[in-house]
């Protein structure tokens, strides 16, 4: 694991945790670390969260601090926002992203621009957390990855980290920030794998990718749900004689365009592999960063591998809907033969 | 409050009927009716647990326990009414007419289980907690405006009362003076919220005042007060008498979903001792029994029809094509987009061999 992408603070030993424990550590240490640090949302107290990702710290911190709110999204989110402009740091769950929509107001219209309103004289540093994204069988609605419509939102930091160890340290980061965050959760990762975690706080400073592996001939840009996908893809390139510089974005908004720029520049052939519907969508602007640092580089006209604009449909056809390695190596494949 | 709308109970626990007046409108044919409806839903959604245990099915919400208000008012329910369910709600679908095969269908993770059979007023399952309220407002305003004397029912549960749409629905109803009505079945618990953390209010047939429209408030485990509760909020909306507000006091034995355990937040034993006291199909057994009208043969076979009916629906479903994905880009719009239709293409060349 290289270093430089992160900080250290009092972190020495490590723990071996899923994706949603990590959340769940995260959560712990800022309540411990912080007295602001307030949780609010549907079920997360006595049930522990319909993923266990608040299990346990109701009954650690108590009723006041981890609080099981009336069914009411745009109910609790503005009350975040009142809270967090008087003091407090509100971490509010969306029980599935595909949920979300009752709050969007408060988000669009008071959390992402109190700041400018008032020139800074209110501000709303409060994370809102949510499990999004297909793959996992759940019923209709409970799959929508719509990252784009807050990407566009003025105002709101988008974060979404693939694995254990990013989840904690941004999360982390995501509370200390000033201003609003989402903190997108691929619901795909909550507990498909293990990973070295360490104890205590650290942080990984919002806004930076990571490179997962190094290659000359192809970059692979994918997040979330997707990074496991485009890594898949990656590999099996590699036994094809391709190699890919794959990169997990980690904050989707604001994008990492140094990093997208560097290695665009060097391999000249781009896949963006997105969850999301085509149109609008983040890849989009991951092509105008190209565009705009690095049009002379390029050897081939990017590939997206998205999901359609189609809702995202129900369970017995996401297998259709979702990008999967298969498409990605033949848009890879695309790519070097152009 | 709990004065002001006191539970209404047609039928006691043992089955003694409270309210003589109703005496007479307490028919054998009717008697029946509820109780086939009321074993079949049961067995339907026992059979719909032990499909998702087994993989057939998806995630799957149960509503054991919640049957009298389903099937008693979905009976009140005449053919051009409208029905707006939640993802809870096809005891009340399927007594209103819907089809098994479609019920399980959407389960199954396909939309076909959203489509109605033909000439059925029955809205897809509303997942999004609330927002059927105003589109049951809506579509009530829309049988006034056409002047014909349809109404709508819509249901959903006590934690949805506190989403912004069930109020606006309520107050939407009130200044169009909408004939619909607003089935609330108060099971208690919205997951793991149990309804005294979910509002103040002691009842939820009092969020009538506010909108000054009628409320009330009944055991919704007495299938006779559901069913004629129910009759008489529609005929008020039939006749303009605009909506009505029925709180339900009910309790779902089981978990809230197959993805669910209740053991996190409540004991189960609660659950138990319901069984024994409150059950729906208990208590109008006992009422049959008490007038001699309970045949074990008749029983015997009602069961043997619903085994019957549902493993044909069973049968059926698990014959149905697998799903097409043309189905995803086709009823996007009445005309695909130029967007759509090249995202088809690419996906079926990709399928060929192509890249998408
Ligand atoms: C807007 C919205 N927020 C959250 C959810 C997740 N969710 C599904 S069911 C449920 C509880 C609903 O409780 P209640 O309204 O009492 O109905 P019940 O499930 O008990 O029938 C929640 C929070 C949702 N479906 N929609």
């Amino acid at each position: 694991m290289g270093t430089g992408w992160y900080s250290m603070t009092t972190a020495v030993n490590t723990k071996t945790l899923t994706l949603v424990q990590a959340v769940n550590d995260a959560l712990r240490t800022m309540l411990h670390e912080r007295e602001d640090v307030i949780l609010l949302g549907e079920d997360i107290g006595q049930n522990g969260g319909v993923f266990r990702a608040t299990d346990g710290l109701q009954a650690e911190f108590g009723e006041e601090r981890v609080i099981d709110t009336p069914l009411s999204e745009a109910g609790f989110t503005g009350a975040a926002i009142g809270m967090a402009v008087n003091g407090f740091r509100p971490v509010v769950e969306i029980q599935f992203l595909g949920f979300i929509y009752p709050a969007y107001e408060q988000i669009m219209t008071h959390a992402a621009r109190i700041r400018s309103r008032t020139k800074g004289h209110f501000t709303v540093p409060m994370v809102i957390r949510a499990p999004y994204g297909a793959g996992v069988r759940a019923p209709e609605i409970h799959s929508d990855s719509t990252e784009a419509l807050f990407i566009h939102m003025p105002g709101i930091k988008v974060v979404c980290p693939s694995t254990p160890y990013d989840a904690k340290g941004l999360l982390i980061a995501a509370i200390e920030d000033p201003d609003p965050v989402l903190f997108l959760e691929p619901m795909r990762c909550y507990r498909a794998f293990r990973e070295e975690v360490p104890e205590g706080k650290y942080t990984i400073e919002i806004g930076k990718g990571k490179k997962l592996r190094e290659g000359d001939d192809v970059t692979v840009i994918a997040w979330g749900a997707m990074v496991p996908v485009a890594v898949k893809a990656a590999e099996e390139a590699e036994k094809k004689g391709i190699h890919a510089d794959v990169i997990d974005l980690r904050t989707l908004y604001p994008l990492d365009k140094d990093m997208i720029a560097e290695s665009v520049q060097k391999t000249g052939r781009t896949v963006i592999v997105q969850e999301a519907h085509s149109t609008g969508g983040l890849a989009n602007d991951i092509i105008a960063i190209i565009n705009d640092t690095s049009f002379l580089y390029q050897k081939a006209p990017v590939e997206r591998v998205s999901g359609f604009d189609t809702p995202v449909p129900f369970f017995a056809y996401e297998d259709d809907y979702l990008p999967t390695p298969e498409r990605v190596l033949r848009a890879i494949d695309k790519v070097i033969q152009f | 409050m709990e004065q002001q709308f006191p539970m209404i109970q047609v039928m006691d626990y043992e089955g003694c009927i409270l309210m003589p007046e109703y005496r007479k409108k307490i028919t054998k044919e009717l008697v029946m009716a509820c109780y086939r409806h009321l074993i079949r839903t049961r067995m339907f959604d026992r059979k719909c647990v032990s499909l998702q245990r087994q993989g057939r099915i998806g995630t799957y919400a149960p509503y054991e326990g919640q049957e009298a208000c389903q099937v008693g008012s979905a009976l009140a329910l005449k053919e051009g009414d409208w029905l707006f369910p939640t993802y809870r709600d096809h005891g009340a679908t399927m007594t209103f007419g819907h089809s098994l095969k479609h019920i399980l269908l959407y389960w199954k993770g396909r939309n076909e289980g959203c489509i109605p059979p033909n000439g059925k007023k029955i809205f897809p399952p509303s997942v999004p907690i609330a927002t059927q309220l105003p589109h049951a407002a809506g579509a009530a305003y829309a049988e006034k405006r056409k002047g014909t004397m349809n109404a709508a029912i819509v249901y959903f549960g006590d934690g949805a009362t506190s989403e912004g749409d069930f109020h606006e629905g309520l107050n939407f109803a009130s200044v169009f003076h909408a004939p619909v009505v607003f089935f609330n079945q108060n099971n208690q618990y919205a997951i793991s919220v149990p309804i005294t953390r979910q509002m103040k209010t002691k009842t939820i047939a009092q969020k009538a005042l506010a909108y000054d429209i009628e409320g009330v408030r009944i055991d919704g485990n007495d299938i006779f007060a559901v069913y004629f509760e129910t009759e008489k909020a529609l005929e008020r909306a039939r006749n303009g008498g605009g909506p009505t507000l029925i709180e339900a006091v009910t309790w779902r034995y089981g978990a809230h979903t197959t993805a669910d355990d209740p053991t996190k937040y409540r004991d189960q034993e609660e659950s138990k001792r319901r069984r024994e006291t409150t059950d729906p199909i208990r208590r109008l057994e006992r009422f049959m029994k008490q007038e001699g009208w309970f045949d074990e043969e008749w029983v015997q076979n009602i069961q043997d029809e619903v085994t019957a009916e549902i493993d044909q629906a069973i049968m059926e479903v698990e014959r149905v094509p697998e799903a097409n994905p043309a189905d995803m880009f086709d009823y996007v719009f009445a005309e695909p987009t130029w967007t759509i239709e090249e995202q088809k293409k690419a996906y079926f060349a990709w399928e060929r061999g192509g890249t998408a």
